[in-house]
């Protein structure tokens, strides 16, 4: 009888451990999110009517620097690290030409997301801080979705 | 250890939130060359949940490959436990005055908590209807217009893509519509 640990046979193959632990960082980086949402107050639904009546520069000067600061980073890791943690070349997929689909899609959102004040992040977000109405949200986004997926060749895009 | 409570309870300014959402980006790219966005997880959750004979085509993929992005919307799940649940803010959001008023005129009391009572009150019919009907507009119109506030306003704007402009601006027109003319005909039936 050997002792030897064969990897894969004797312990967890080491791809199975490297995709759980990959997995487990995209929880925490979840988590990491869902803790700025809040504490940034872009899952208030308050927050939300303020900025769309155009009644404080929170919300705007909140994904300005969103967006001025994910611009810049992106651009130095593309620049100077080039890779993922997983050595993948760092690509981002370009979103499909054209624009019906950004234009009608792109309106219907936003009347969705002016009335009960989430977009899909807090929607996951506020069932977490226990808020469980936005069950009946997020099951009504899934049916919304679901017509989507269903109805999408009958559609203009 | 109260100093230090009520700081990890209070909200932060816009400049501090901001940069912080902004690093999701490079974050997910760095981690596994992931593309920040959230709705896709209600197509996830579609293929997952749909029963193989009743499944539209849109909904027939390899939804395995995205465990990661389930995961994330997991630590959504715990961020709001943590952040809006164990820690959460005791005073109500800091609005400007003109929004307080704005937010009394549609019947809203500005109290603590990240959505109002009268919005989440499920005794009243027109609440159903409100939540319902938002609902469903966010869950067609993110998969229709291919992504929402993080896919395209913070990653699609990020990296310089010109359907994620037409994108952002389309929900903010639309927001803008239904939050100053559509929610108030809701409030009304609310009240």
């Amino acid at each position: 009888m050997t002792t030897t640990k064969i990897p894969g046979v004797h312990t967890a193959p080491a791809s199975t451990t490297r995709a759980a632990t990959g997995l487990l960082a995209y929880l925490l980086a979840g988590l990491y999110f869902g803790v700025v949402l809040v504490k940034s107050e872009a899952a208030s639904w308050y927050r939300i009517q303020e900025m769309f009546r155009f009644e404080s520069f929170h919300m705007f000067g909140l994904i300005g620097s969103a967006v001025l600061t994910g611009m810049v980073t992106t651009a130095l890791l593309r620049r100077f690290v080039g890779r993922s943690r997983e050595g993948q070349a760092i690509s981002v997929t370009p979103k499909e030409k054209g624009w019906r689909r950004y234009v009608l899609g792109g309106l219907t959102f936003g009347v969705g997301w002016g009335l009960a004040g989430v977009c899909p992040g807090p929607i996951f977000t506020l069932l977490g801080a226990g808020i469980w109405p936005m069950l009946l949200v997020l099951a009504f986004a899934l049916l919304g979705t679901y017509l989507y997926g269903a109805f999408k060749d009958r559609l203009p895009h | 250890m109260t100093d230090l409570l009520d700081f990890l309870r209070s909200p932060w300014p816009w400049y501090v939130g901001g940069p912080l959402i902004g690093l999701t980006v490079p974050l997910l790219l760095w981690l596994g060359n992931k593309s920040f966005g959230i709705s896709s997880n209600l197509r996830h959750a579609c293929a997952i949940l749909l029963p193989e004979s009743a499944k539209p085509g849109f909904f027939r993929y390899d939804w395995k490959k995205e465990r990661w992005n389930l995961m994330f919307a997991g630590g959504l799940l715990l961020g709001g436990l943590v952040a809006g649940g164990l820690l959460a803010n005791p005073e109500p959001t800091r609005l400007s005055a003109a929004a307080v008023q704005s937010v009394q005129d549609l019947g809203v009391t500005v109290r603590p908590g990240l959505v109002p009572a009268e919005l989440t009150d499920l005794s009243n019919p027109g609440v159903w209807l409100l939540l319902a009907f938002s609902g469903l507009l966010v869950g067609f119109g993110t998969r229709y217009g291919g992504g929402c506030t993080s896919g395209h306003a913070i990653t699609g704007l990020s990296t310089l893509q010109g359907p994620s402009l037409i994108a952002t601006i389309s929900f903010f027109g639309g927001g803008i519509l239904s939050a100053n003319f559509l929610l108030p005909l809701f409030m009304a039936v609310i009240r």
